[in-house]
């Protein structure tokens, strides 16, 4: 083999940013568990992650000592409560470099955030004064793709069948990335928003986006990116990206369940109309109507999750305090591992991107004959959690012929050995199956 | 757990060897046939069960779908533990069945009643499994009714 000398000064193939695995475990305690008397070999962290003590003291010390409701007590410990509530909202801003502050809405998970798109663009089409960029009807396209979630899927649907647009979606290949040759004829002057999933949920494909981003700007559309798999596993900068919406959500990056984040350019939130009324989205109301707050309280009506933003902020410290680039890195070396040694299983089939490029540490596979549902549970009693079925993307199993999957995903806890109990597990899978 | 509670060689054996697979018309032309189309939509597993009888006997029970080695096996038991039945005596395998689905595995099934499908008891103590093995069972349910025979109590899987 030859090697290649790098010259001094410029990055080394050594020179990646690492962090101790086993420190980080020790952290989760979850991670003690026995299931079926085997260690627990968790990989199924792409449905929900664990969450470190440090996110759950933090859920616990707010109830325990700060708990009072936001934005509307002059008490101290509503102003408490408020700061922690904005506080998180300032971390996980400046985690994906969000311009403002303002332009962060919490909400319950991805499938509200999007929603929340969808509708306002619903509303705004219903009303005369509606801004035409939200504003959809017959003749007007919505475009996604194969490889979407249900929750980026069925919205778009919905909205489609209230406005009369037409839905219309990117293909996936073979080797199950976007297809996007006919990128031309699918995003044109009659598309009105392109909502994309940026790291599949199900292939684990990462979706490179320029050229879309690009076309999408040529026929003035909007782009929203489901960035629910990504912002727990990639450094995320939402100025980068160049996006107009992400939607991700809380509990996949170590964080609680039920808060989620719709971030958006702050000049179209604030000419967005309201999804939910209620309390905190008001300027004032009388008996005949309402005026509505500036983004993002707009889009927050009601009691929000507080202690679960609060915690998510937490989260958001941790995975910072290990870093996004280490992170990465570390997935990047589990999938290639994965991906080798998952390879070496005879009759195993891997849907989605062979290669660790442009694709993160989420692997489905099919293992002969054996339906998902059997793999599972024989792996399940080995203490191996995995993911079988559909994945919530039925249309992708559908592209490659099969009715369910089943699914490896990975984490910044996630070792190398615990691809080896799933390798180990597979072979248990074919002994009693045959 | 133990895994062989929940894959009990009875049940291996009717997934690799399925008794009378496949969507089949009726001999009689006198018969009614109809069916049903039952999926879980947790797994996308899926099950058509078609029934062909005079009203009161079962003269065929035929089905095809794909999804796990519980679901198949079961519609295999279904198949031959049913077929050629009276209808009021395949009810009561089925409500049988279905109890011994809902018990969390604390109940003994009569092998009398049930055939090999005492085999599925495992089954019943796995919660996430139950649909599964329920699926082909609720499809010839509803295939039954539409073919003009009889359902047992609604019971909730």
């Amino acid at each position: 083999m030859t090697s290649i000398a790098i010259p001094p000064g410029m990055p080394q193939y050594d020179d990646v940013p690492r962090f101790d695995v086993a420190r980080v475990r020790a952290d989760f305690p979850i991670l003690d568990r026995e299931i079926n008397g085997h260690p627990l070999v968790y990989l199924d962290s792409a449905n929900t992650s664990h969450k470190p003590r440090q996110v759950l003291d933090v859920l616990d010390e707010h109830y325990a000592r700060h708990n009072a409701n936001v934005s509307r007590s002059v008490h101290t410990l509503g102003t408490e409560a408020t700061e922690a509530y904005e506080g998180a909202r300032a971390k996980i801003a400046a985690f994906i470099n969000a311009p403002s502050v303002d332009e962060v809405v919490f909400t319950k998970n991805s499938t509200e955030a999007i929603n929340i798109v969808a509708y306002a663009f619903s509303n705004a089409s219903l009303r005369p004064d509606g801004d035409p960029r939200f504003r959809l009807g017959p003749g007007d396209e919505v475009v996604i793709s194969e490889m979407e979630h249900h929750s980026n899927i069925v919205p778009w649907q919905l909205l489609c069948e209230r406005t009369g647009a037409t839905l219309r979606w990117f293909p996936v290949t073979d080797g199950g990335r976007l297809d996007e040759s006919g990128l031309e004829d699918l995003v044109t002057e009659r598309t009105k928003i392109v909502s994309l999933v940026h790291m599949s949920n199900i292939l684990g494909t990462v979706n490179a986006t320029s050229r879309i981003t690009a076309r999408v700007r040529e026929v003035g559309a909007l782009l929203l990116l489901d960035c629910s798999q990504s912002v727990p596993h990639l450094p995320i900068d939402v100025v980068d990206l160049d996006a107009d919406y992400i939607v991700f959500t809380g509990h996949k990056m170590l964080g609680p369940t039920g808060i989620g984040v719709l971030w958006g350019r702050g000049e179209l939130l604030a000419a967005m109309p309201p999804v939910f009324g209620g309390g905190s989205m008001i300027e004032t109301v009388t008996m005949a109507r309402a005026t509505f707050a500036a983004p993002p309280a707009r889009f927050e009506a009601g009691t929000p999750p507080i202690a679960e933003a609060v915690a998510l902020g937490a989260a958001v410290d941790y995975l910072t305090g290990i870093g996004m680039p280490a992170i990465q890195w570390h997935e990047k070396e589990l999938t290639a591992y994965a991906l080798d040694a998952l390879g070496s299983v005879p009759d195993l089939r891997i849907f989605g991107p062979t290669v660790p490029i442009g694709r993160g540490g989420t692997i489905s596979f099919a293992l002969g004959d054996v339906h998902p549902h059997d793999v599972g549970q024989v792996l399940d009693s080995l203490g191996v959690q995995v993911r079988v079925g559909h994945h919530c993307a039925k249309p992708v199993c559908s592209r490659f012929g099969v009715p369910a999957m089943t699914r490896a995903s990975f984490y910044l806890y996630t070792t190398t050995e615990e691809i080896d109990a799933l390798v180990a597990g597979l072979e248990q899978v074919r002994k009693v199956f045959d | 757990m133990q895994l062989d509670q929940l894959y009990q060689e009875i049940i291996l054996d009717h997934y690799k060897h399925p008794h009378g697979r496949g969507l089949r018309d009726a001999d009689d032309p006198g018969d009614q046939v109809a069916e049903a189309h039952h999926v879980n939509p947790t797994c996308g597993d899926e099950v058509t069960v078609r029934v062909a009888t005079d009203g009161d006997v079962l003269h065929d029970i035929s089905y095809d779908g794909m999804g796990c080695s519980i679901s198949q096996a079961s519609a295999s038991v279904l198949h031959e533990l049913l077929r050629g039945r009276g209808a009021g005596e395949a009810f009561e395998v089925h409500q049988a069945f279905v109890e011994l689905m809902s018990g969390r595995g604390q109940v003994t099934p009569d092998e009398d009643v049930l055939g090999d499908g005492v085999a599925f008891a495992g089954v019943a103590r796995y919660p996430a499994r139950v649909k599964c093995a329920l699926l082909p069972w609720m499809a010839f349910k509803d295939a039954a009714a539409r073919a003009g025979v009889g359902v047992s109590p609604e019971v909730k899987a």
